[in-house]
């Protein structure tokens, strides 16, 4: 179970501030401010399609903000040198929603890729690392198989360990543990817990399974209509989570806690079915709301 | 970068009775485990009846680090030496444990009990 724990520093190593994002007229970010802190697992949550993966892919760089700033380790990607996006590279990892394996090599060979390019790296030290990183995620005597010869579960579980090839200081995770059996899926979660508390790893974890990021969460962040709705400690949304109806101030509390609960009735329910459905069939409401 | 890195990763290799100790320094990360790798090689090459590296002074190792010491038993094991590390720092220990190699690698509480 995750605690407060003393590796927490204050220091944000991750930083987004008013960072907003439209593709063609759908605006996917609106002014998202979110820092996260060195140390910190930091669970991002939010409905299908409002807009987390997009947020991950500022985190690494891969895309960039119409507006605001993206600053890792205190730099702004925006002023970073080819040099300084390198090095600021090798010091992320990410776990994929795919897994993103590449189909023509073995396991073995996948994980080693990032390590290759250190060319200081004997191979027989490269040859360790690899076993090493595979036998973290359970996978050691997979090594020599071929992507397309492992279930949807190892296939995340290889993606790990090269992510974690280069022993990074921050890793994101998109969905960890969607698709995987319950138990393949606590052992990612005490993985992330483990590489944090241990390795002083900061890890951004993008998640729909509530019991995985209750396990793993220090602090907690949803998203809404492109802007972030709550942030807070785990345990301010587990109190959430637990309140009952007299307890909940506001519609957004109410609106959070189904999201939590994963409840079919309450606001967000309603919001879809009042959602411009009928304009979108080219109908008129004959009813008014 | 640590004062410590600026200069070599072994601070000092002395010759006790059937054994030779090691004595690290600074950072163990990919830009100095080749360093160390080659230290240990030769060293070995002398075929001690044990070799013991002190960690004392090493305050992070990264996981190519960690394979240069699972290389380095490799190799003892090959010329009959035995290896032997003390002076691992909590956070040294934490790349051991969280790789299940602290089971692996003989540790030892002090450098004397790593001789006796
Ligand atoms: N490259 C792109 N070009 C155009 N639209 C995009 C692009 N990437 C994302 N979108 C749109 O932005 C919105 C948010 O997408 P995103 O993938 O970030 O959602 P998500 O929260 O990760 O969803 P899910 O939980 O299903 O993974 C979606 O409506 C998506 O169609
Ligand atoms: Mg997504």
């Amino acid at each position: 179970m995750a605690m407060e724990h003393e590796n927490i520093s204050e220091e944000a190593v991750i930083e987004l501030d008013g960072v907003t994002k439209s593709f063609g007229t759908q605006k996917v970010l609106d002014g998202v401010n979110l820092h996260v802190k060195r140390g910190e697992i930091m669970v991002v949550m939010g409905g299908s399609g409002c807009g987390k993966s997009t947020l991950l892919n500022h985190m690494i760089g891969a895309l960039t903000p119409d507006s605001g700033s993206v600053k890792l380790f205190g730099r702004d990607y925006a002023t970073m040198t080819d040099e300084e996006l390198a090095e600021t590279r090798m010091r992320f990892g990410i776990l994929f929603q795919s897994g993103a394996l590449i189909s023509s090599l073995t396991i073995g060979e996948n994980v080693a890729l990032p390590l290759r390019e250190h060319k200081s790296l004997d191979d027989n030290i490269i040859d360790i690392m690899v076993k090493i990183k595979l036998e973290l995620v359970g996978l050691r005597e997979h090594a020599d198989k071929m992507p397309a010869q492992l279930s949807g579960g190892m296939k995340k579980r290889a993606g790990l360990a090269r992510a974690v090839a280069l022993d990074p200081q921050i890793l994101f995770y998109d969905e960890p543990s969607a698709g995987l059996d319950p138990v393949t899926s606590a052992q990612i979660d005490q993985l992330i817990i483990a590489l944090t508390r241990k390795l002083h790893v900061t890890s951004v974890v993008v998640t729909h399974e509530m019991d995985s990021a209750f396990t793993i969460a220090d602090r907690m962040c949803m998203l809404d209509l492109g802007k972030v709705m709550r942030i807070g400690s785990r345990k301010e949304f587990e109190d959430l989570r637990d309140a009952a109806d007299g307890e909940l101030k506001s519609e957004q509390d109410l609106l959070i806690r189904q999201f939590l609960r994963g409840g079919a009735e309450g606001p967000i329910t309603d919001r879809q079915q009042s959602s411009g459905y009928a304009d979108d069939l080219s109908l008129v409401a004959t009813r008014t709301q | 970068m640590s004062e410590a890195d600026k200069t070599g990763v072994v601070k000092n290799i002395r010759n006790e009775q059937n054994a030779v100790v090691l004595e690290l320094r600074g950072d163990i990360d990919m830009s100095r485990s080749s360093e160390l790798r080659e230290q240990i090689l030769d060293v070995l090459q002398q075929k001690p009846a044990a070799l013991v590296i002190n960690m004392t002074d090493v305050a992070f190792m990264d996981s190519s680090g960690l394979a240069t010491l699972v290389e380095a038993m490799q190799l003892s094991q090959r010329h009959g030496s035995s290896l032997r590390l003390t002076g691992l720092a909590t956070r040294v220990r934490s790349v051991f444990e969280i790789s299940r190699l602290d089971t692996i690698f003989e540790i030892y509480e002090s450098e004397s009990e790593a001789l006796s």
